[in-house]
């Protein structure tokens, strides 16, 4: 069944109107103030966002000072990875080295950064304080595998960690120092 | 003697306001763990040693009901009840024996004061190594600093310093910082295996475990120090750095090494077997394990470990590999190598099958030397089986001589080997270029060398089954890790082959089939099923086999000749 039609007589346009410049005018004032006002946008990705304090970025592995690797393999980030994404083959440090003191470090240290849900929990949980997440937030490769950091590229991007813990320094001094059975 | 005498005599402890009956002169801890469940820590105390006292980590609160010296008649507070006569001070319950109307605090605030100060005085030179201890996440300080220590520490003096690597056996480390002096490791030596290697030397906080001068922690039994050591103090090389504890998960086993059958604990992370510890059975190993048994994980990923069918040396698969075995195995002249390495179940399969060719069987014995604690001279944990079963029905020989003869005289001209390496056995390998071999095995040999068709199978940690061990004690084992990919299990290589040749009535064998089967058939095994073993085993009556000679000496928990054969 038709619906009921209301018919609406079309109202002839002003001259104003039919010249079109009132519209034109506020249209460009429209433009204008836009070109005036601070910009919103930014050029991305030539101009990156600031990156706020606590930011959870790509977690790194990072070195101590002495430039010691922090990490001892304890496998504790492993453990409370929500996602599995780390990987870690422990192994130890050989005698004879500098830091046989410490006995153990990764042989292999695996982050799949597909995995990676960026939680921070593997930060929380590091009793050495060796795995930090950084401010990079953009990770791209042309493969799967490409983006499973190995022990080398952590370290790479997680750099030094300029703590003034030396946990391990100590406790190779107080060896050295310390109160020795007589 | 009748039963109730032998019944141990029965007594009421007050447990914390509660009163339970327990077996008198139980040990305390023992006793509170058994009647209320209740865990009074401990490290030094352990229920196969004997007991030192020297941890002071058990302290509990003990009395008993007052008597009034005059009458002989217990004293009553005011509600009528017995008063109690608390001991002043804490004593440990390890050295104090459940009597009756003793009375303890177990939780009181004095108690937990002990346990904090105790902790507190192991914890002062005790090294903040978790992150690198293997011990880590099975702790008994790290677990009982989180139960009942302070939380914090109050030591602001340098720790002392001890040595941290020292090699004190082939198999064992020992890092003296960690060490919290409990002596468990010197007691298990002096009183279990007999050999007094280790010992403290100094005095106070500089305390310090070593070995013997000149001398070394090599028994074969010396990775049980490093099970019983409550902390990381020594740790398995083997297992050092690997992998950490909270990853692997138990399953329970039975070790291979000989027919002791001792109990086992398989550890593993996604398919990969780390590590092998004793399982607590008072009828067989009690707590203990020998050091070679645990590194017998290593045959799952062994090198010359069989991984594919293989007809004339070239791969092949399942079915045809099969169809290749069942044009060999249907030779009338076909004679049958089982194995004492296979579980029960495997051999009543194998048996069937030989019954149904007509085949003889022969089971080749590993003879080594037993060294009369858990390694017995027979070096295969289901012999017993073997005759149980009705694979054969004498004892096993270390040489297949009739087998031998039957090769060279052409009485026969196809073999089935399962499991053994029939080279070993007296048999020469030139000697099999005489017969056509098929091989169902986990490791390559001499014999799959020279067999026609090889068919792989798991190993005893890739499929579950029973072993019946020197005692007639039948025990269960489970798979741990799954077999690798496309492997059959030796039940259904039996039942496939059987089915190719036209064997009726063996089609789909599995376990808890075979079980079915097994009940009815073998007279030892009437009225049990796989799933109603317990994991500690069940005793078998094996009158039948008592006119047999094994070749095993005593050892310990057996002694030849005694147990079930003599009460049958």
């Amino acid at each position: 069944m038709p619906g009921k039609v209301k018919e609406i007589e079309r109202k002839p346009l002003s001259l104003a109107e039919k010249t079109f410049l009132p519209q034109i005018v506020s249209g460009l004032k429209v433009t204008c103030a836009n070109m005036l006002r601070k910009k919103v946008t930014r050029e991305y990705p030539d101009v990156l966002p600031p990156i706020p304090p606590g930011y959870r970025g790509m977690p790194t592995l990072v070195k101590d000072p002495d430039g010691r690797e922090k990490c001892v393999s304890c496998q504790l980030c492993e453990f409370v990875c929500p996602p599995k994404a780390i990987r870690i083959t422990p192994g130890a440090i050989p005698e004879g080295s500098p830091d046989a003191h410490v006995e153990k470090a990764p042989q292999e240290f695996e982050i799949d950064m597909l995995r990676c849900i960026y939680c921070g929990m593997c930060q929380e949980v590091c009793p050495e304080e060796a795995i930090f997440l950084q401010n990079k937030f953009t990770l791209n490769g042309l493969s799967r595998q490409e983006l499973v950091f190995n022990k080398e590229r952590l370290y790479e991007a997680g750099g030094t960690l300029q703590d003034q813990h030396f946990k391990w320094k100590k406790k190779k001094e107080s060896e050295e120092h310390g109160n020795a059975q007589h | 003697m009748s039963e109730e005498s032998k019944k141990p005599q029965e007594v009421t402890i007050n447990i914390d306001g509660k009163d339970y009956k327990v077996p008198a002169g139980m040990n305390l801890i023992d006793a509170v763990k058994k009647a209320s469940g209740k865990e009074i820590p401990h490290y030094c105390y352990h229920p196969k040693l004997s007991v030192v006292g020297n941890c002071r980590m058990c302290m509990v609160e003990m009395g008993t009901p007052m008597i009034d010296r005059a009458t002989g008649q217990p004293i009553l507070d005011d509600k009528g009840t017995p008063k109690i006569g608390w001991m002043p001070k804490p004593a440990i319950a390890c050295a104090s024996k459940a009597t009756d109307g003793l009375h303890v605090r177990t939780d009181s605030p004095m108690v937990q004061d002990c346990r904090k100060g105790t902790l507190e005085f192991l914890l002062i030179n005790h090294p903040l190594d978790c992150p690198i201890c293997d011990q880590a996440g099975e702790c008994r300080l790290q677990e009982f600093a989180t139960d009942y220590g302070r939380g914090y520490s109050r030591f602001v003096e340098q720790k002392n310093v001890k040595p941290k690597r020292t090699q004190i056996g082939p198999r064992v480390m020992l890092d003296d910082e960690r060490c919290i002096l409990c002596s468990r490791c010197i007691r298990f030596c002096r009183e279990i295996i007999k050999e007094d290697v280790l010992g403290f030397v100094n005095r106070g906080s500089y305390s310090t475990l070593t070995a013997y001068p000149g001398r070394q922690l090599d028994s074969n039994y010396s990775l049980n120090t490093v099970d019983l050591c409550p902390v990381g103090a020594l740790t398995d090389t083997d297992f050092r750095f690997k992998m950490r504890v909270w990853f692997l998960k138990p399953v329970s086993s039975i070790c291979t090494e000989s027919s002791v059958g001792v109990n086992t604990e398989v550890w593993s992370r996604e398919g990969k077997i780390y590590r092998i510890t004793p399982r607590e059975n008072d009828a067989v190993n009690d707590s203990w394990m020998a050091d070679s048994g645990r590194r017998l994980y290593k045959q799952v990923e062994a090198d010359n470990r069989l991984l594919t069918c293989k007809t004339g040396g070239a791969d092949v698969n399942f079915g045809e590999a099969v169809t290749k075995a069942a044009s060999i195995l249907g030779s009338a002249k076909l004679a049958i190598v089982g194995s004492a390495h296979s579980s029960v179940e495997e051999q009543f399969a194998l048996a069937l099958l030989a019954k149904a060719k007509k085949a003889s069987v022969s089971v080749p014995a590993h003879v080594g030397e037993g060294d009369s604690i858990l390694i017995s001279s027979d070096r295969s944990p289901n012999t017993r089986g073997a005759l149980v079963t009705g694979l054969v029905n004498t004892l096993p020989n270390p040489t297949l001589s009739d087998l031998e003869s039957a090769i060279t005289s052409g009485k026969i001209d196809a073999l089935l080997v399962v499991r053994e390496d029939i080279t070993q056995a007296g048999i020469e390998a030139a000697k099999l270029a005489g017969v056509r071999i098929v091989y169902i095995g986990t490791h390559a040999n001499a014999t799959s060398q020279a067999a026609q068709v090889v068919i792989p199978i798991p190993t005893v940690f890739e499929r579950n089954g029973t072993f019946i061990n020197q005692n007639f004690r039948i025990q269960k084992f489970n798979t741990c890790v799954p077999a690798p990919a496309d492997m059959r299990s030796e039940l259904k290589v039996i039942s496939e082959i059987a089915q190719a040749i036209g064997i009726e009535g063996l089609d789909g064998l599995t376990v808890s089939q075979v079980w079915k089967q097994m009940t009815t058939e073998v007279q030892e095994l009437t009225g049990l099923s796989f799933e109603s073993i317990p994991d500690h085993g069940t005793q078998l009556q094996a009158g039948r086999f008592a006119s047999i000679r094994f070749p095993e000496g005593p050892s310990l928990h057996y002694t030849p000749g005694a147990t079930s054969i003599a009460k049958a």
